[in-house]
């Protein structure tokens, strides 16, 4: 009866919502609406009178060949912040709840990993630690950025976790790592500020769309936003699997 | 009906009948299995609507970090209750 009700109460919203959609004039047919309309066109087209060529176009308004990561880290920068201020505050809420100050180990398993575990996640490792790095990296041009390539980069050490016995012990760096890539995002904005006019403002040269030495000072914020996700991520994941030592 | 909607439709609806797997399943271990192949699917419809970027972090967070933490959870739940 249950089960029921829930699939008539879904079935009523679905068509609910497709009553209101079909025929409204704000919801075209996908893929034919004019995205100027919707959009700002000023995002697009960067200001420029011109259309922006990949490869081509030279010290565009905002760097990114990719339109997504102009507007989450260039026109809407300071957004990106409180995100990152917000993953922080989920992390500290994650170590108060689970963590403890007493001496702790590595949850033990019902299983113990075996060989095709141990030598598999070491191999898998480095392929998923550098597709997070490239992604990271090539923020600016391909889709991705900092955050999915930080939690790839997270994903990375988890299976590490489940190699490795001994591993725990060996990753005190990642707290200074994120304190430190938060705070250098906030005086990457407070230089804007004293070096150009506003905070977060792209001080830096935009030179051509689509290399990857270009739009600023963009590239270095999604490496900052990747370490800071990175090992936030990881910090959760060490909360998870740990528990307090039975000695 | 083109090809793209034959394929959208049959996601959507894999999509409702995962979630329900999911909601109902009497074991807490199937229900994070069908999560995670909720998640895959999640993917597939943001390729679908032309979204790499939250079909990217979709997969990486609900497929991959989601479902492991989970897991461990349970499993150190689990160990809490035969203590």
């Amino acid at each position: 009866m249950k089960n029921f009700l829930a699939l008539a109460l879904t079935l009523f919203l679905g068509v609910l919502l497709i009553l209101s959609l079909t025929g409204n004039t704000q919801f075209t047919t996908f893929g034919t609406d004019n995205t100027d309309n919707r959009v700002s066109s000023e995002y697009i087209s960067k200001g420029a009178a011109v259309a922006i060529i990949y490869g081509v176009t030279n010290d565009p308004e905002s760097g990114p060949a990719n339109i997504v990561t102009s507007i989450v880290v260039d026109y809407r920068s300071f957004d990106t912040l409180g995100e990152v201020t917000v993953l922080f505050i989920s992390a500290l809420g994650v170590a108060l709840l689970i963590g403890s100050g007493a001496k702790q180990k590595r949850l033990s398993l019902n299983f113990k990993p075996n060989f095709m575990l141990r030598v598999g996640s070491r191999a898998l490792f480095g392929i998923i630690m550098m597709t997070g790095v490239y992604i990271t990296l090539h923020g600016h041009l391909t889709p991705g950025g900092g955050f999915p390539g930080g939690a790839m980069i997270a994903s990375s050490i988890l299976l590490l976790y489940l190699a490795d016995d001994e591993f725990r012990s060996k990753i005190k760096g990642f707290k200074i790592l994120e304190g430190a890539a938060g705070s250098l995002y906030v005086i990457l904005g407070l230089l804007g500020l004293v070096l150009a006019t506003y905070f977060l403002q792209n001080f830096l040269p935009n030179g051509t769309v689509g290399n990857l030495f270009s739009s600023g000072i963009i590239p270095i914020v999604y490496i900052l936003i990747g370490l800071k996700v990175g090992s936030e991520i990881s910090g959760v994941i060490d909360n998870f699997l740990t528990e307090e030592d039975a000695l | 009906m083109t090809l793209f909607d034959i394929i959208s439709i049959v996601v959507s609806v894999l999509l409702l009948v995962i979630a329900f797997l999911a909601l109902n399943s009497k074991k807490l271990i199937n229900a994070i299995v069908f999560l995670s192949g909720l998640s895959m699917l999640a993917v597939v419809a943001f390729v679908l609507m032309k979204a790499p970027d939250v079909a990217l972090t979709e997969a990486v967070i609900g497929s991959g970090l989601v479902t492991s933490l989970f897991i461990f959870t349970l499993l150190s739940v689990k160990k809490g209750e035969a203590k």
